[in-house]
């Protein structure tokens, strides 16, 4: 093929390439990523120039390196763990195989809880207060949304416990929690009660405020409706007041379960509860030349997270919203 | 003692609260509604038809006067008095079919499921909409919206059938196509129907009575007009016909050559008078 004849065939095929398509595509992916490298880079040249008492602050690479040791600690563990766990079967099955009237017991692994565990920690514990803010906001939301009066007489409240920093609850909540949780077996350790409670305590007034908002702004048109079809009170409510303020109710439901997440990081650190806030508190406190690397992973971790729990909102938000008009991001 | 007529108001006032006192939208609305008449209610804007057809269907209570559907008295909503709204009101997150059960769930009159699911496809195949049945009302047009919404009302089995400008939000070839849809209904079912609209050749083309109100505050009403023309109508028959046009004029003249207030023939003389001599009296000088 001589170059006279390759010229114009390229110059085909590069016409053919939808290029509208492949500059969006371009652009939806490039932009980020150039956005992420310069990102990395500045982190990278200030890190070197601060100076702490515990040593540099943690650049991209050491944070990277961190990261690869904690997925090896927790593998470690785990490691352990099992063997634990075999040495015991055996040992019990030794005991079985002399003494059949033996009555075998497993102890539990007593090793510090990994990375890893310390993640699921978190995430059940921020289940756990969300539902609960949920279970509560949300018909607290629809009562207010109904009646003007009780709405009129509850608002002050919402008004003033809104703002409170879940720090400032924590000292309460931990007396109670000392107080009223007393049992010889608990199912529950108290600093997951104490975290778990003031999550819900901080993460409950988007939903009720959202939920309000919902069901007040029903339009008139389908209250008329539901008049003239004489729907009793429960009808009225089931029918046609939760349908048309679900999707009210998931955007609370989304910005309640990002609070919360927020919430959850500070509250275990003070509470102790054994997931990422105290993580991070521990790194904090043992001081050690890799803790700020470690604590920067914690950080991202928390942000990942923070991402994807977001994410999982708005996809069941957008399957329960019924408002196709508008546009969710 | 037997009403002989199937709905009657009696000496309807409607005194709305405000801020600045009581604002009197309504005041001496007779009416007497014969079954099976198609009665339209023309006027103005704000002269109180919405009122009129809220307080029929139970929304509003009047504050003076009543109003009596087959010896009971009226005071709440009720699917017997079915409304059917200018906004379709559809449940924007139930399909066609659904949207109509519900309002069939709520008046069984001892329908089995079987029946129940018959009846809606009936109704649906009425208003011309069953190969939309299981489409949400943010995917079909809003003619179809509406007769959907006229489809809802009509499963209530009514005794009143009553609709707020129900072709107002549509444009004129749905609602020639809707108007058509609604008079073969009426003659299949001969229900009682009462519609607000705007539209002067649809108050002719498709009532018996045409109930014109004057102008709000204290609207009252100001003529009512019997319409004999033949059914079935055909509108492009009857754009020639001479009694059509001339019950047309007739409705044109009250909405837009009477005053504010009704006026008595001797007042209008005056006024026309005063106007002639004072072109005169301009001409001499």
């Amino acid at each position: 093929m001589s170059k006279q004849q390759a010229v114009p065939i390229i110059f085909n095929q590069v016409r053919q390439i939808n290029w509208p398509t492949l500059n969006q595509f371009l652009t939806a992916t490039a932009l980020p990523i150039v956005g992420i490298v310069i990102f990395l880079g500045l982190w990278s040249l200030m890190a070197k120039n601060i100076d702490t008492s515990l040593g540099k602050f943690p650049g991209p690479a050491s944070v990277w390196q961190q990261t690869i040791v904690l997925v090896d600690e927790h593998n470690a563990q785990m490691d352990k763990a099992d063997k634990f766990y075999e040495r015991q079967e055996q040992r019990n099955a030794a005991r079985l195989a002399k003494d059949p009237s033996y009555a075998s017991k497993i102890r539990d692994f007593t090793g510090a809880p990994t990375f890893f565990e310390q993640i699921w920690t978190s995430l059940y514990t921020v289940m756990v207060g969300f539902i609960v803010a949920s279970l509560l906001a949300i018909p607290i939301g629809i009562l207010c949304g109904l009646s003007k009066n009780a709405y009129t007489a509850i608002n002050p409240l919402i008004q003033l416990f809104k703002p409170v920093s879940p720090l400032a609850w924590l000292p309460l909540v931990t007396m109670v929690v000392s107080a009223v949780y007393v049992s010889s077996d608990p199912m529950f350790s108290k600093s997951f009660i104490t975290s778990a409670v003031t999550v819900a305590l901080c993460c409950l007034w988007p939903t009720l405020i959202n939920t309000a908002v919902g069901v007040s702004s029903i339009d008139k048109d389908l209250i008329n409706v539901s008049k003239v079809l004489r729907l009793n009170g429960l009808s009225h409510v089931t029918k046609i007041v939760l349908p048309s303020s679900v999707p009210a109710i998931f955007t609370g439901l989304r910005l309640s379960l990002g609070i919360g997440w927020m919430v959850l990081i500070a509250a275990e650190m003070l509470a102790q509860n054994p997931g990422l806030g105290k993580f991070v508190w521990d790194e904090f406190q043992n001081g050690s030349s890799e803790s700020l690397a470690r604590i920067m992973v914690a950080v991202l971790t928390i942000g990942v997270i923070g991402f994807a729990l977001d994410r999982i909102m708005l996809a069941l938000q957008r399957t329960f919203s019924w408002d196709k008009s508008a546009v969710l991001r | 003692m037997s009403h002989k007529h199937h709905l009657e108001l009696t000496q309807v006032g409607m005194d709305f609260p405000t801020a600045k006192g009581p604002f009197n939208a309504l005041q001496n609305v007779n009416l007497r509604i014969n079954k099976g008449e198609f009665i339209s209610l023309i006027g103005h804007s704000g002269c109180g038809k919405s009122t009129v057809l809220n307080i029929v269907a139970g929304l509003y209570q009047a504050t003076k006067g009543g109003v009596i559907l087959d010896n009971q008295e009226v005071n709440e909503p009720g699917p017997e008095r079915a409304v059917v709204f200018q906004n379709h009101s559809l449940l924007p997150w139930l399909s066609a079919y659904k949207n109509v059960e519900l309002a069939v769930k709520q008046t069984p009159n001892g329908r089995s499921k079987k029946e129940m699911k018959e009846w809606i496809e009936h109704n649906l195949e009425l208003v011309h909409m069953s190969h939309a049945a299981d489409k949400l009302p943010a995917e079909i047009s809003g003619g179809m919206k509406q007769r959907v919404g006229i489809a809802r009302a009509l499963a209530m089995e009514p005794k009143v059938l009553l609709m707020d400008e129900p072709f107002g939000a549509l444009d004129a070839l749905t609602r020639a196509h809707l108007q058509d849809s609604v008079m073969e209904i009426h003659a299949q079912l001969g229900n009682t129907v009462i519609m607000i609209t705007h539209d002067v050749d649809e108050a002719v083309l498709l009532s018996d009575r045409i109930v014109m109100m004057t102008n709000g505050p204290a609207a009252t009403i100001g003529e009512i007009l019997s319409i004999e023309l033949d059914r079935p109508r055909n509108r492009i028959e009857l754009a020639d016909n001479q009694e059509y046009n001339h019950y047309r004029h007739e409705v044109l003249k009250f909405l837009y050559e009477k005053q504010r207030k009704v006026e008595s023939v001797g007042e209008h003389r005056k006024k026309q008078s005063k106007r002639k001599s004072g072109a005169t009296q301009s001409n001499v000088a």
